[in-house]
């Protein structure tokens, strides 16, 4: 089978499932290949290469829906995958709001979105195999401290996304991706730490150097060592820019459409009121060229677009698909999300906290006493109620300066008033993943320690 | 079941000799030993929310992932399409990792030994589809019945059929049909327009659907996540800072998951970097300790007939009166470090490498009556239920986020706290249990764990214990 013939394999099957008693019906079909390769103390490891793909069905009858999806196929297979989610529209309760989008809500951003090169494909193993040497290499010899390594590896994904509807639309588009990181360990005395950097991009030429890479990895590795754990007190905490994207997850949960319209989320019926400080605006935008939150539609065929979530502090606007925006009465905006099959989800295109002007040196030499946190662990935020307690590790700010490694310990606050609390943001907002942010310095958290 | 009764040789017309001659071609390019890991997965699931059944799904995902070992190299490949010309495209790419000449050079392929700890006759994913979506009609129902404070319920049913088959080039063939389903429901409860809160419960295991019907019946799991909801609405800041930690039996187990469990997985071992890399034989915990991983456990979620390797799977003592014992292997970590398997390789799918991986983490009942260890505390948190937690395997710090505690206050359960983050070392925190109850009990089976991007369905157990000190990450 070729390209093209999945393209209209997809539309095929929607018309198929309304020819079986479908009122409508949504298809998608995804494609991909993977390669990786990990090498580890200078040797390779493990090598992997791969390609598979999948299509998946929904279906309306009425208000009623059915979802399937499957791995095969050939005929046999796609007669099943019809079959399996007309069956289950019999089994679903009528829903009022489950609905596709408007024919006039189709479409797809135009002119090149940067997301596919064919340079990642053409790679030579040796050179994907090398890179991650290099990488591993430069953190081996950045210090004698540095003497193992959990290793370094190099990864390349290419796919093609199809989508298509009964309301008319058919679409696809292809992505690449390439990327490697390096996780070195460090050791001194009794203590060991490890921690890793990475440098990714949808083309290869974009990628950092390798020797940078190990490099960074290893000095975020070894300003871990011999951490101590601090006395419990409240005080300021400064996200790095790795940490702070995480707040960024958070927030984008509390924006999520279906958790608005379960009042699961703190930001529920808050739309136009002032939530956090003035310091801080967030943007969902699909449309910046060559980032990996970008697409010309969501999942569900409407066009991706620029949606300012906070403006100064002031909450503007949810993230919707269709139906959480049918049940909210407001307008999808484009952030549709879904795996192979079901209801979609909701999602987000490039989510990031808009930058200040302070360098990431100012806002620390602006604190006597505080925490500048590197990493955190555990899931220990409630969206609901906003309750925010993570495990956390980093450096301790005296006088204005990073003095001492710090672990074992917990930070604790609202999200309410964090947000309220952002009292700097940083000017080195980065791109590195689909959610971003600069460094963050909040006023007050609780530091849960000895 | 024969291999010759099994999906691949009766729809595939996979054969013996196929698989001889696939591992054959694994092993053309040299190399000490590859195997086939062949999947057919069958899933479905059913949502309510809203008092809606929102969604159903089900969907088929087969294929198969060949991987050759050479050294300390593995090559691996897979393809979802199982026709021969496909399979052996795949042993192909795999075998690159490998060059001379191979030291494998016949493959008799005989049916391997297995337990049979879940004969399911009718997996649940086989049943009709009306019978499934009364269990989420009915937790929706109950959760909503229990308190007029409840004002949502989601209720999510899945489950799934995984068939898989595993040859190897020592000439183990091994299948194995694993029926899996789990129930769970979330309510949120919110008085007099107040801040909502939630509460959670969810169970199952490799069962039939009469587990549902008969034994924890969804009513049970709605009721258990109302009660939860609606006790923490009267849920007051959590305490900041080291203090006793009482918890409660069951999934609080998660501590032995994270604190132990993933330090004690044999590839980092053998890396060295654990933070229990080089200490076995040496006091990890108090006396009182000692910590089980048991994949052989009658209808269990962490239970295997054989782990996804091919290996049947066995009680593993981790840790024995205190006393570090032994790691979890894999093929290729215990054919390295030279120790027996333990049965633990594990994989989500044929799309992925193998690793040491848990399967049911408990610790042993000890002597003390649970109201005896909460009565010897003057001042402390008792945990009842946990959301996810996570480690850093080498620095040992991990970490398990409280969802329903109370305040201990003079040797009696006072307030509910609202959610926090309990942190420690793994190798230092166990030396402070001073109190191990008599209560073991094994988690109700909903748990997943995730390692390098792999998520597995995994057990875990504990009695009521306490621990003199650990820090508490609440605001208070």
């Amino acid at each position: 089978m070729n390209g093209n013939h999945l393209f209209e394999l997809a539309q095929d099957i929607v018309r198929r499932a309304q020819a079986a008693g479908a009122s409508d019906a949504e298809c998608t079909i995804a494609e991909g290949d993977e390669f990786s390769a990990n090498v580890r103390m200078r040797e390779v490891e493990n090598l992997k290469e791969a390609g598979s793909r999948g299509a998946g069905l929904r279906i309306l009858k009425g208000h009623k829906t059915g979802a399937s999806y499957t791995s095969d196929l050939s005929s046999e297979g796609i007669e099943h995958l019809l079959k399996s989610a007309i069956e289950l529209a019999e089994i679903t309760t009528e829903d009022p709001h489950a609905d596709l989008p408007d024919a006039a809500e189709l479409g797809s951003v135009e002119g090149d979105l940067q997301l596919y090169s064919p340079d990642v494909e053409q790679l030579d193993t040796a050179l994907k195999i090398d890179t991650a040497k290099r990488a591993e290499e430069a953190a081996l010899s950045a210090d004698p401290r540095i003497s193992n390594s959990e290793g370094a590896s190099f990864d390349t994904l290419t796919g093609r996304h199809i989508f298509a509807n009964s309301r008319g639309f058919a679409g696809e588009y292809r992505t690449s991706y390439c990327g490697f990181s390096c996780v070195p360990v460090a050791r001194e005395g009794e203590s060991m730490e490890r921690d890793y950097w990475e440098s990714s991009a949808r083309r290869f030429d974009r990628l950092e150097a390798p020797e940078a890479v190990g490099q960074k990895a290893a000095q975020r590795a070894l300003r871990r060592l011999n951490a101590v754990k601090v006395d419990t007190q409240k005080v300021p905490v400064v996200f790095e820019p790795r940490t702070a994207r995480s707040l960024l997850d958070n927030l984008f949960e509390a924006v999520h459409g279906m958790m608005i319209y379960r009042h699961e989320s703190f930001l529920a019926g808050k739309l136009g009121e002032k939530v956090a400080s003035g310091r801080v605006t967030i943007v969902d935008d699909a449309t910046l060229p060559g980032l990996f939150g970008t697409s010309p539609f969501d999942d569900e065929g409407v066009p991706s677009r620029r949606t300012v979530v906070m403006e100064r502090g002031v909450l503007k606007s949810y993230l919707l698909n269709t139906y959480a925006a049918r049940k909210l009465e407001m307008k999808t905006t484009g952030n549709a999300s879904r795996g192979l099959t079901g209801n979609a989800g909701i999602g987000h295109g490039n989510f990031f906290l808009e930058p200040g002007v302070q360098t990431p040196e100012q806002i620390i030499a602006s604190i006597p006493n505080g925490f500048y946190v590197t990493e955190l662990i555990g899931m220990g935020v409630n969206i609901v109620t906003g309750d925010y307690s993570r495990g956390a590790a980093g450096l301790w700010i005296r006088d204005g300066e990073l003095a001492f490694a710090v672990s074992e310990v917990t930070i604790a606050a609202n999200l309410k008033d964090m947000l309220m609390g952002i009292e700097a943001v940083g000017s080195d907002l980065e791109f590195r993943g689909s959610v971003s942010a600069p460094t963050l310095m909040i006023g007050e958290m609780t530091v849960g320690g000895k | 079941m024969q291999f010759s009764d099994s999906i691949f040789a009766a729809r595939f017309q996979i054969t013996k000799r196929d698989l001889e001659a696939y591992l054959a071609e694994a092993l053309s390019q040299g190399g000490d030993y590859a195997d086939l890991y062949f999947e057919y997965l069958a899933t479905s699931s059913i949502s309510i929310d809203e008092g809606i059944v929102k969604s159903a799904a089900q969907g088929v995902s087969m294929g198969v992932g060949v991987r050759v070992i050479a050294g300390e190299r593995t090559g691996y490949a897979y393809s979802d399409d199982l026709a021969p010309e496909k399979v052996r495209k795949a042993a192909n790419v795999a075998a690159h990792i490998a060059s001379g000449p191979s030291k494998v050079d016949k493959f008799d392929l005989n049916e391997g030994r297995r337990h049979n700890l879940y004969p399911v006759l009718t997996a649940p994913t086989e049943t009709a589809f009306s019978e499934r979506v009364e269990l989420v009609k009915r937790a929706d129902r109950a959760a909503r019945a229990f308190d007029p404070r409840v004002f949502q319920v989601q209720a999510v049913y899945a489950d799934n059929l995984r068939q898989v088959l595993v040859a190897t080039s020592e000439g183990v063939l091994t299948i194995d049909r694993q029926p899996l389903a789990r129930m769970s429901v979330a309510a949120l409860a919110r008085e007099n327009g107040g801040v909502p809160q939630r509460g959670h419960a969810g169970g199952g295991g490799r069962v039939d659907l009469d587990f549902f019907l008969l034994e924890k019946t969804p009513e049970h799991f709605a009721r258990e996540s109302a009660r939860e909801a609606i006790a923490m609405l009267e849920a007051v800041e959590a305490p900041a800072g080291e203090m006793t930690v009482v918890l409660g039996p069951g999934w609080p187990g998660i501590l032995l998951h994270e604190a132990v469990g993933h330090g004690l997985e044999a590839d980092f071992n053998r890396k060295g970097v654990s933070a229990f890399s080089g200490r076995i034989g040496q006091k990890v915990a108090s006396e009182l300790c000692t910590v089980i991983d048991d994949g052989t456990i009658g209808h269990r979620r962490g239970s295997l007939n054989v782990d996804d390797e091919g290996q049947p799977t066995q009680r593993n003592v981790l840790i024995e009166n205190g006393v570090l014992r032994g790691y979890l292997q894999d093929k290729l970590s215990s054919t390295l470090l030279g120790s027996p398997s333990t049965g633990s390789g594990r994989r989500e799918s044929y799309a992925h490498i193998p690793m040491p991986r848990m399967t049911n983490t408990f610790m042993l009942s000890g002597q003390s009556a649970p109201e005896d260890i909460i009565r010897s505390v003057p001042k402390g948190l008792y945990c009842v239920s946990f959301g996810g937690g996570q480690v850093d395997i080498t620095s040992g710090n991990f970490v398990f986020s409280a969802s329903e505690s109370y305040l201990i206050e003079d040797g009696k359960l006072t307030r509910p706290v609202r959610n926090a983050t309990l942190i420690g070392n793994g190798p230092e925190a166990l030396k402070y249990v001073s109190m191990v109850g008599n209560d073991l009990r094994l988690d109700e089976g909903v748990g997943v764990c995730g390692k390098e991007g792999q998520s597995v369905p995994v057990g875990v157990g504990i009695p009521t214990i306490k621990i003199d000190r650990m820090t508490v990450g609440g605001t208070a």
